[in-house]
């Protein structure tokens, strides 16, 4: 006897044919469906709908779960809740006027996804961009990444079980946002790299606060690593939950820590390094187990160099301007603009027209963003509007290992795998 | 332009010269970045070339391009990372713009599932023996390709239904 399908039973009465694909996707997710006998009314199989409203999936995220009691038998993750069309608005505006769009993606770390977009422009014209500026925008982005693990811990332990602990990480954030406002004036979307290097210089105040931001830091996640390294509600939770095999880790397409959580010391830092990143010392973690421990312990030693790094950058900080004076590349600045009637031509040909690279130029820049490698892809039709630009988003191919690594797992440890990849859907969806 | 390639990605290209001399259409370089174009339905053998015999193990993305021409409208990227040689490699293929079709190559990498879904709901490029092969952003119902440079940049009006706004009422 056939086994009833799903389709045959309800009929959606919202998005109905979205709805219909979606089962159908559950009943064909492996290609051998075993016939089973007609169940009993009372069995213990069910498809639960989690999300998009749910407040452990991180956003507007929603799974399909095919059950059998607890176990997940087939999971199925869709997504789209969140599609803004980032990308065809880019098409039309100028380079600089997108950046603000950038923050929006990840919005967890919009310091490294406005640098990912400053580099890949920076890359198709052919900008020069000062020492200095390159070194704030490696402090910039290894606060903004520590400052995002501090909300994956949060939440991870959250997940687990732990609630005051959100609070902890929080404080420290907290810290971090009035960082980056001194920093670059804002406290959340901070749109503070420019075309050419950044908006402004690091002030007195900012630089004391980094400097004690960066000393005070790393005992508390010595305090952090004592209380959850050794504990046991935390490992049971955690240890082999939503593993990632070593060998299937690229070839489903992981990427950032939930990759090197898995065996691969692959770090777009290392591997093509972009503003000084090859000239401060650092090392990449990386575990072998694939579950979600090998992603604490991952994202928990990367916090450690990312501290190592802004030590070094603030050492080694030269002196000089933080933007390139070309005015056909990069904004003038503000006492140019003010001052004298050139400067503000140029301001006004900035924003109306802004840098146009070649025409037929193609390019390809990634950044190591805090949740993996963000790639701009940008095609240039030589006017100052991209002709395309595609963002190559890390959550979007973390949550599509969620499918894999869902299947087989039980259904409370659910909110702590997604936690443990760490997906934002701003950048997932677009 | 003459090619600056490093040995690596001359080993790539002198490979897939000789044994794919009718299927290479052209090398060329931008901004540093290496792109390889081919002709369409010899993308999943030479991915699978690529993959086997020059180590690009890693699939980063798949993506389209409108190039909004009369002839070969669109562009499918595949964005292939070898970790061995630390070498990025752009595979390009042109498809037409009546009934673009190209076979995927979830075959070759697991991870192009999504991104081919995602190249399909952005420009309608159809992917043939794909497992799961639905819109990913976009809702089934939606009948546009957003993409698609003449899709505007406002939207369809009413091409979305949206829900009631009084709760009762059905």
């Amino acid at each position: 006897m056939a086994t009833k399908k799903v389709t045959d039973r309800v009929t959606p009465t919202f998005f109905k044919e979205h709805q219909e694909k979606l089962y159908q996707a559950l009943e064909d997710k492996h290609t051998t469906i075993e016939i089973l006998e007609d169940k009993d009314p009372l069995s213990t199989e069910m498809i639960l709908n989690m999300g998009p409203q749910h407040p452990a999936t991180h956003g507007v995220l929603r799974l399909a779960l095919q059950l059998n009691g607890e176990m997940i038998e087939k999971a199925k993750v869709d997504v789209g809740y969140l599609h803004r069309g980032v990308e065809k608005i880019a098409e039309n505006k100028t380079y600089q006027e997108f950046m603000p769009y950038t923050d929006r993606m990840d919005y967890l770390s919009p310091y490294s996804n406005n640098v990912a977009l400053c580099t890949a422009v920076e890359k198709i014209a052919n900008v020069e961009v000062p020492e200095r500026a390159h070194y704030i925008r490696m402090i910039g982005c290894e606060l903004a990444r520590i400052s995002s693990h501090l909300l994956w811990l949060g939440t991870l332990v959250m997940d687990a079980g732990a609630v005051s602990f959100f609070i902890w990480t929080f404080r420290e954030r907290e810290k971090l946002y009035d960082i980056f406002d001194q920093m670059t004036g804002h406290r959340f979307t901070v749109s503070h790299a420019r075309i050419g290097g950044v908006a402004n210089d690091i002030t007195d105040t900012a630089m004391a606060m980094i400097k004690d931001f960066a000393n005070e830091f790393p005992q508390e996640l010595t305090d952090w690593h004592g209380l959850l390294d050794r504990n046991r509600i935390f490992f049971d939770r955690n240890e082999g939950v939503g593993v990632l095999k070593t060998e299937e880790a690229l070839e489903k397409g992981a990427a950032g820590p939930t990759l090197r959580g898995s065996g691969f010391a692959y770090d777009m830092r290392k591997i093509s390094p972009y503003a000084r990143y090859d000239e401060v010392e650092f090392e990449v973690p990386t575990r072998l187990e694939g579950d979600n421990l090998a992603r604490y312990y991952v994202r928990m030693e990367e916090m450690h160099e990312s501290i190592r790094i802004i030590k070094q950058c603030l050492d080694k900080l030269p002196k000089g301007p933080v933007r390139t004076d070309n005015a056909k590349q990069a904004y003038p600045s503000k006492d140019e603009v003010y001052y004298s009637m050139e400067g503000m031509i140029h301001d006004f040909m900035m924003t109306d027209t802004g840098i146009c690279p070649p025409e037929g130029a193609e390019a390809y820049h990634a950044v190591e963003a805090p949740k993996g490698e963000l790639g701009y892809f940008i095609q240039s039709d030589g006017t100052g509007h991209p002709w395309r630009l595609k963002i190559k988003a890390p959550s979007f191919a973390n949550i599509q290992i969620l499918e894999h690594i869902l299947d087989g797992e039980m259904i409370a440890d659910t909110v702590v795998i997604i936690g443990g990849v760490d997906p934002v859907m701003g950048e997932c969806d677009k | 332009m003459a090619l600056q390639l490093n040995e690596s990605l001359q080993n790539v290209v002198d490979g897939l010269s000789e044994s794919f001399t009718d299927e290479l259409i052209d090398v060329y370089q931008s901004s540093g970045d290496t792109f390889v174009r081919i002709i369409a339905d010899a993308n999943v053998e030479i991915c699978r070339y690529l993959k086997e015999e020059h180590h690009f193990i890693y699939l980063v993305d798949v993506f389209g391009t409108d190039r909004f021409t009369s002839q070969d409208r669109f562009e499918v990227i595949y964005n292939l990372v070898s970790l061995r040689d630390q070498q990025r490699l752009f595979v390009k293929v042109w498809l037409p713009e009546e009934n673009p079709e190209i076979e995927s190559v979830t075959d070759v990498w697991a991870s192009a599932n999504w991104y081919e879904r995602q190249t399909y709901d952005m420009f309608g490029i159809q992917f043939t023996n794909h497992p799961d092969f639905r819109r990913i952003y976009m809702p089934e119902d939606f009948e546009y390709f957003p993409m698609r440079k003449e899709f505007p940049l406002l939207g369809i009006p009413g091409s979305i239904p949206l829900p009631s706004s009084t709760p009762d009422t059905k």
